[in-house]
């Protein structure tokens, strides 16, 4: 046996666990002579949180709203739920939640009428629609809320009752744009621990976001984008084995140059990073090489020794330099 | 069936009557929850009102009784009753078509989660269009309320009016959807304003169109508004001949037409 299992589990959709509910193949996004989506390949399995990680303007955006099925291809192959986004967009949609990138939650409504006027854009009947929005409001902490007007609620309550919104069709999968962006440290840890309480229910999730963070908590498996391509793919954990060494250790120098240091350094680890105000030193092992670093001279201001993220292999495979979207 | 089969031809997609009525649902869920809104929306026939009191006795009692063709004679007041309940009509709709829609589709970002759901764009350039309708029958419907109470109109030729005003509602929320969706900032809505108060004041509404010279007088034959006034005029003073039918005929086409072009341009805009 090769650790797939004879007989899936299934979770309350009726789908089996792991089945692929998304597949692109060589995806293309082009708006006018601009390539937003530049072939990307992925397959997304059912009850797993699968991430686009990258920086903005990277693609991720474009992608979600294929997916979506509020944005044809342009070229390349998608199927969702194994339907066509375009020809049967309206069925594919039926069974998916979106929570999008910014808040569009209607202002001159209720959080209540929120969620029951959107529940019937799925058809769901007045009664239904009362009692889901009632569970919801429930689930993303809220029920004290129900009467209150959008406007008023803090980012994180907006961001809240907008994923409660995503769930009014009881999907199968949610997509989240940036779920936690703009939110504080509480608010965020809030939607985390939703987020993966809808996980363990069975529900497929599909987010972007450029928190490593966030992406190492919530999601089994995760793809990397820079410029409209897919960079790499798989576990978060897997990603920093196979990109990065297992520890780095930052040292800060007072008032030095940076670069000589560097040279000073060739050797110990694996490789030497330079940054503006502190050198990385990647090794598996930093405790051992921290010594050999005073017996060669240098008397670093300040030192630390962690283990490698993602965020490590981020910056790695997309760079540091900074790019204006 | 009827519905969905028109919405396929008038819109160039699906059409399901269940996704049209949630979309003006919300709509009307706003006028049922705030109190203030519904005020709002009813002070819209105001203007019309006004210039009933002030035009209609002011220059009335200049001008005198006003000889129609089969003889009678009315009152100036009566004869531009009509022309104004087709410009509150005009109004109502315009009102909720133009700025308020173009704010759900510019700046609410409205629509955009809207489409997340099984609706289609051209779902929601219906539903809209059922709700701009709505606000004009609301402003009509008050406006020939205050013409039965001033005598201005008989019960039963208010109730012949109506179905009328309704067709204005629609031809003119249409107009206003497909425009919106070629407007660029709030500044363009500064020139529909304009528009808008020529089509009030050159449409027939005050003076019969004889009066104007004759390349006047084609220019108003061409514009919308103008049909309106005949077919409200007609339904209350009568004749109904026809003439009546082109006025018909000439909203209904324009109704369709600007649905149309709404549609399209609406899922043009939102399914890129």
């Amino acid at each position: 046996m090769t650790g797939i299992s004879a007989t899936p589990a299934v979770h309350g959709h009726g789908l089996a666990t792991g089945e692929p509910v998304v597949r692109a193949r060589s995806l293309v996004k082009r708006f006018g002579d601009i390539t937003a989506v530049d072939g990307v390949d992925f397959t997304i399995r059912s009850g797993e949180a699968f991430g686009f990680l990258g920086r903005n303007g990277a693609g991720k955006t474009s992608t979600m709203r294929m997916i979506g099925c509020v944005s044809p291809p342009s070229d390349g192959r998608l199927t969702v739920l194994g339907m066509d986004p375009v020809r049967e967009g309206a069925s594919v949609r039926a069974r998916l939640g979106v929570c999008p990138q910014e808040d569009n939650l209607d202002l001159e409504l209720t959080a209540r009428q929120n969620l029951t006027t959107y529940a019937r854009y799925f058809r769901i009947t007045r009664a239904e629609a009362r009692r889901r929005a009632d569970d919801l409001l429930r689930f993303v902490q809220l029920d004290d809320r129900a009467a209150s007007k959008v406007e008023p609620l803090s980012g994180g309550m907006k961001r809240r009752l907008t994923i409660a919104r995503a769930l009014i069709n009881d999907p199968e999968i949610v997509l989240l744009d940036e779920p936690t962006t703009g939110l504080d440290p509480q608010a965020r840890h809030l939607v985390w621990e939703r987020l993966f309480q809808l996980k363990q229910r069975g529900i497929t999730l599909v987010l972007t976001t450029h928190y490593m963070e966030e992406a190492e908590q919530l999601c089994d498996r995760l793809v990397i984008m820079d410029g409209g391509r897919i960079v790499a793919q798989d576990a978060p954990r897997a990603l920093i084995d196979a990109h990065c060494t297992k520890e780095v250790v930052e040292l800060r120098f007072a008032a030095e140059d940076h670069e000589s240091c560097a040279d000073k350094l060739v050797g110990i680890g694996s490789h030497v990073e330079v940054l503006p105000d502190r050198l990385l030193l990647y090794t598996d092992d930093g405790d051992a090489i921290v010594p050999t670093v005073y017996e060669r001279g240098l008397r670093p201001s300040g030192v630390l020794v962690r283990r490698s993220g993602l965020e490590d292999v981020f910056l790695h495979l997309t760079g540091r330099t900074l790019v204006e979207a | 069936m009827v519905a969905v089969m028109l919405g396929r031809v008038v819109a160039g997609d699906v059409v399901r009557p269940a996704h049209v009525g949630a979309v003006t649902a919300r709509d009307l869920t706003l006028i049922r929850s705030a109190g203030s809104y519904f005020w709002l929306v009813l002070s819209g026939f105001a203007e019309p009102l006004l210039y009933l009191l002030a035009v209609g006795w002011g220059v009335g009692s200049l001008v005198g009784a006003i000889p129609l063709e089969d003889g009678r004679s009315i009152s100036y007041q009566a004869f531009i009753a009509p022309a104004l309940l087709a410009t509150s009509a005009m109004n109502g709709a315009l009102a909720e078509a133009t700025i308020n829609f173009f704010a759900k589709l510019r700046y609410l970002k409205h629509y955009d989660s809207v489409l997340n759901t099984p609706v289609t764009p051209a779902e929601v350039a219906f539903g809209e269009l059922m709700w701009a309708t709505i606000r004009g029958a609301l402003y009509s419907g008050a406006f020939l309320l205050v013409m039965i109470m001033m005598g201005l109109v008989t019960p039963w030729a208010a109730l012949a009016a109506f179905p009328a005003a309704l067709l204005i509602c629609l031809a003119f929320s249409a107009v206003g959807l497909a425009m919106s969706t070629f407007m660029r900032d709030w500044s363009d809505f500064e020139y529909s304003g304009v528009v808008q108060f020529a089509l009030f004041v050159f449409s027939g509404t005050f003076v019969p169109l004889s009066v104007f010279p004759e390349p006047a007088r084609i220019l108003v034959e061409l514009t919308p508004l103008y049909h309106g006034v005949e077919l409200t005029r007609a339904m209350t003073l009568g004749p109904l001949d026809s003439t009546s039918l082109v006025n018909l005929l000439y909203l209904l086409v324009l109704m369709v037409a600007a649905t149309a072009v709404a549609a399209r341009r609406m899922r043009r805009r939102l399914r890129r």
